[in-house]
């Protein structure tokens, strides 16, 4: 029991970092239709991004925990948002009224080129930093095993449900969101009634970008390491989680986002570690299968 | 005993979600005649065609086919592709549906697929250029061109169907349906967007379609002079009921079916056919 | 249709030399601000453990550099030659040119690739070289039947390549089959492999079928990572029997070919024996897609793309055209995978990633999808393109992603701009592919 007490708390600390990314996938499909390819490397970028961050602040010497972490966000934030700002005129743009398969190829190029980007700019080792947070609490101890909840733990959760808090209110009551919202259901409309699409649609982009860029930070905090590779596979699963929380719905990211956590972490546990990825991928496909809308999403119908 | 009537819809409804887009409608379309189903918008029209042709499941309801062979197929229990191949019913789409990158000649070749493909062995008498394959597929570019002559457009087989016009367009696709040999044809508003002299035209080939020992036609049209023309049984829908049905004169006196497309009421469409116009 | 040229009106010449520093002022800063950390500072782990990193203020500097020039670069093309599609960059008399000598490319390429061996019998790179472009020139005409023809679009080809390598070795190393019945075998297990990947994404569309198919892809590879009794896992697959001239092994001993032949023996032998190998397997997909692509099979696949709702409307049965087209792709996949197998005598899941799925695609979309030519001359560019970094590998793949956003912006239709009917009346007339559609799987 304690043993899968534990495991729920390392699922839903997973989940939330998998929820943070599937958000960024969930509001660009919504708004532009596409599948952005790249967006699993935005998270690698935001990962390397705050990792760099660290070093420096470090080797300056900051030592007040709190302030260093305040800062690595908010610059990893930044600079990822501008990542996917750039990604999103370079690759995107252009291509928004052009054949359907070619933004989706564009973003795989994109994906290509963010991820060998990171390997020539770092080199194509893992990068490991010390724990930066350290500590946490004994929940229960039982016959030796025991099941902890640590103080990084906390703070994923934390800023998770902090900036998911700030991103509900910007997307229901801000006029960005008004935007973003009449973008998703009609842009030539929307256009016709004075949004500014084009920006709106960066807009997007920019703030996928810098929620993948916390959730890079948070796993990077979590795990204590960052490789260029990362991006890929947490992308797939990032975007199972969305679709298992129907695409298009902000919370249903979240939702689905804590449930491939918890599943991937259950499975880790209690089958094999080796095979917990193709457990992932298959969720994908059995619920685009099955359940095409996700839990929390709208069904359509066919027109003809 | 063969019946007179080749299809007949008995009780149809179609439900989506709240909204009932065909309530309890029961008409029959006669065998080698043509039937328009008309109606103001929203009325329904296409909803009653996706049914019959297999693109909807109906909430409730049957449609009984009746082949000349006397052999009878319910079409609710069929769908997808299934309607046209085994029940022989044919369609065209209210939004041209050509194969817009193949050429003329290849849209009437792929409409002869399930032929095709018996007469190719599934394929692999095909392969290896067995000569009853090569027989059918001359076949095949035969009964093509004959449909391509028929419609005019003979010189422009080889044109990709993208870049024909857009009255040649709907002709090509009544001809690709034709190419199925279908035993009931449904059009679904042949006639929209063409002009004065593409309408005759159209006219005249769906005449002679009916004139041939060929298919019974169901179609929907917004062209009163081309239902009027053409039809010889008319069937009228407002709101997903039917409101009338009859002989084009029938219909077109009806007060109701004035109502209905004025979006009047009944006694001011009688004051108004009263009054003279 | 040709787009009229554009007009110097008096608004493009406000665009002044004001407008195009500005610009490559802000791409400049912007280049500033996402290269700062990420070139500006190099990470590494150190020599205990410890992280440690350098500065790299040169390098940073001369990036932000070459995108300030290249800003400008680029404002400047497009202000001399029009916004991208409207840019005639060849002129039309070369394109017509071109369209008469198109007829001709074809018989010479092929007559050209007959003789590689005969003219580079000594280069043993050049040969080593045509036999990796030959087995790109079969996987992606494997693959253009899946989303060339049908428009099915795939993003795991490389599981089917993998199951062909896989059953290949196993079967010959274990059961000690013989090449030329192992070949049709691991066809076979593959095309089975094409058919339980088509039957779960039929009724997906566009995006959503590409992601499961790149799921399913990447399953294959775990798994095989994963099944270490079965497969090697990591390790490989080592020790798969080279192939023989049917039974004739090409070995030095009195037994080997050259023996029987009378010849010196030589390694190039083998060399060459696998180049007419790749070369007629290549040739037998050639010729089966485009027989197929004249019955009726091949004509559904198409239409299939062209518009699914009509063809049900017209009777076929989507289900088994997705099916076929998915195990037929498959096949041809499996086909490459087997001499791949045998080829190298050694293979590894490191051989079928992702990036091979996606190279393959980038080859049939950068040929004009549908179109066989343009598929061999896409594999021949991308992988003599690749061949280029020998030694730079680490910018292959950066510059194989910028490749492919470039192609997508400048010409996602491809290398070759029109489909080739199938049948005729009068004449054949190449259709332009702005009219073809692409299919949404």
């Amino acid at each position: 029991m304690d043993y899968f007490a534990q495991q729920l708390i390392n699922g839903i600390v997973l989940g939330s970092i998998y929820g943070l990314i599937a958000i960024g996938y969930t509001m660009v499909y919504g708004i532009v239709g596409m599948i952005n390819f790249a967006h699993g490397d935005i998270f690698m970028i935001g990962g390397f991004i705050a990792l760099i961050s660290f070093l420096i602040l470090v080797s300056i010497g900051l030592t007040v925990v709190p302030v260093i972490l305040l800062i690595v966000l908010l610059v990893s934030m930044a600079v990822t948002a501008l990542y996917g700002w750039t990604v999103e005129r370079i690759a995107y743009r252009p291509l928004r009224h052009s054949f359907r398969l070619a933004p989706m190829l564009s973003a795989i190029g994109m994906s290509f080129v963010l991820s060998n980007y990171s390997q020539v700019a770092q080199g194509a080792r893992v990068k490991p930093i010390p724990p930066i947070i350290t500590g946490g609490y004994t929940l229960y101890e039982q016959q030796g095993f025991v099941v902890r909840l640590s103080n990084v733990q906390i703070v994923v959760v934390i800023t998770t449900v902090v900036l998911l808090a700030i991103f509900t209110w910007l997307v229901s009551k801000t006029r960005l969101g008004r935007d973003m919202r009449a973008c998703e259901q009609d842009q030539t409309m929307a256009a016709l009634l004075g949004v500014d699409v084009d920006r709106t649609i960066s807009m997007t982009f920019v703030i996928g970008a810098a929620l993948a860029a916390v959730a890079g930070m948070m796993y990077l905090l979590y795990y204590g390491l960052v490789d260029f590779y990362m991006g890929f596979v947490a992308g797939i699963k990032a975007f199972t989680a969305a679709v298992l929380g129907g695409i298009g719905s902000l919370p249903g990211a979240m939702l689905g986002g804590l449930a491939i956590g918890l599943i991937e972490t259950l499975w880790s546990a209690y089958f094999s570690v080796e095979y917990k990825d193709v457990a992932a991928f298959s969720i994908l496909i059995v619920v685009l299968i099955f359940m095409p809308t996700g839990l929390l999403g709208r069904p359509e119908v066919e027109k003809v | 005993m063969k019946s007179d009537c080749i299809l007949a819809v008995d009780r149809l409804s179609m439900r989506f979600g709240g909204i009932v887009a065909v309530n309890d409608l029961s008409f029959a379309a006669e065998r080698r005649k043509i039937t328009a189903l008309i109606g103001p918008n929203g009325a329904g029209k296409t909803t009653v065609f996706n049914c019959i042709t297999g693109f909807y499941k109906p909430s409730s309801g049957t449609m009984r086919l009746t082949h000349d062979t006397g052999r009878e197929i319910q079409l609710e229990r069929l769908n997808d592709f299934r309607i046209s191949k085994q029940a022989k019913v044919a369609r065209t789409f209210q939004n041209i549906r050509l194969f817009p990158g193949m050429t003329a000649l290849e849209n009437l070749m792929v409409a002869q697929h399930n032929a095709l493909m018996r007469a190719s062995g599934l394929t692999f008498l095909g392969l290896i250029g067995a000569p009853s394959w090569r027989a059918a597929e001359k076949r095949a570019i035969e009964l093509a061109t004959l449909w391509l002559d028929r419609i005019g457009l003979r010189d422009r087989a080889d044109d990709a169907a993208g870049n024909l016009p857009y009255g040649d367009q709907r002709r090509l696709e009544i001809a690709r349906a034709m190419c199925t040999e279908p035993a009931l044809l449904c059009l679904d508003e042949p006639a929209a967007g063409l002009n004065a002299r593409e309408s005759a035209s159209l006219s005249e080939l769906l005449l002679s379609i009916r004139a041939g020992q060929g298919p019974s036609i169901l179609l929907i049209e917004h062209d009163m002079s081309v239902v009027m023309e053409i039809s010889d049984h008319v069937v009228v829908m407002d709101y997903g009921v039917k409101i009338a049905e009859g002989s084009p004169q029938d219909v077109r006196d009806d007060p109701k079916v004035i109502a209905a497309y004025l979006g009047a009421d009944e006694e001011e469409a009688i004051a108004l056919m009263e009054s003279g116009t | 249709m040709t787009a009229p040229a554009p007009e110097k009106t008096a608004v493009s010449h406000a665009h002044g030399i004001a407008f195009i520093l500005k610009k490559a002022l802000i791409s400049a800063l912007v280049a500033l601000v996402l290269f700062s950390l990420m070139i500006g500072i190099r990470t590494e782990a150190g020599p205990t453990g410890q992280l440690i990193y350098w500065t790299r203020f040169p390098e940073l500097a001369s990036m932000v550099a070459a995108v300030f020039g290249g800003s400008i670069i680029v404002e400047l093309l497009r202000q001399w030659w029009g916004p991208v599609g409207t840019i005639k960059v060849v002129p039309p008399q070369v394109t017509s040119a071109l369209a008469v000598a198109r007829r001709g490319i074809a018989p010479v390429l092929l007559i050209f690739t007959f003789l590689v061996p005969v003219i580079f019998y000594d280069q043993r790179y050049i040969l080593d070289l045509g036999i990796l472009v030959l087995t790109y020139v079969m996987l992606g005409w494997g693959l253009n039947v899946v989303v060339g023809l049908a428009g099915l679009l795939d993003l795991g080809y490389v599981a089917f390549y993998a199951v062909g390598a896989y059953s290949y070795g196993l079967l010959a190393k274990n059961f000690g089959v013989s090449f030329w019945f192992g070949l049709p075998l691991a066809g076979i297990l593959a095309a089975f492999w094409g058919v339980l990947l088509g039957f779960p994404v039929l009724r997906l569309r566009g995006d959503y079928l590409a992601i499961v198919t790149l799921a399913f892809g990447e399953i294959i590879r775990l798994v095989i990572i994963n099944w270490q009794s079965l497969t090697g896992g990591p390790n490989g697959l080592d020790g798969i029997p080279r192939p023989t001239l049917f039974g004739i092994p090409l070995t030095p001993g009195d037994d080997g070919l050259a023996a029987k032949l009378g010849i010196e023996f030589s390694t190039t032998h083998r060399i060459v024996f696998l180049f007419y190998l790749i070369l007629a397997l290549a040739l037998l997909t050639n010729w089966v897609t485009i027989r197929l692509r004249r019955l009726p099979i091949g004509r559904a696949w198409e239409a299939l793309r062209e518009d699914e709702v009509a063809c049900r409307a017209l009777g076929i049965n989507i289900t088994t055209t997705k099916l076929t087209a998915f195990a037929t792709g498959a096949m041809f996949g499996g086909f490459a995978g087997a001499f791949f197998a045998t080829r190298q005598g050694f293979i590894s899941p490191e051989s079928f990633t992702f990036q091979e799925s996606a190279l393959v695609l980038a080859i049939v979309v950068l040929g004009g999808m549908g179109s066989q030519l343009g598929v061999a001359l896409a594999a021949l560019t991308m992988i003599g393109g690749f061949e280029l970094f020998r030694g730079l590998e680490q910018y292959r793949m950066l510059v194989f992603g910028l490749a492919m956003v470039l192609l997508m912006i400048w010409r996602p239709r491809g290398l070759i701009g029109h489909r080739a009917p199938t049948v005729f009346l009068r004449h054949s007339q190449a259709i332009s592919s702005d009219l073809v559609k692409e299919g949404h799987g």
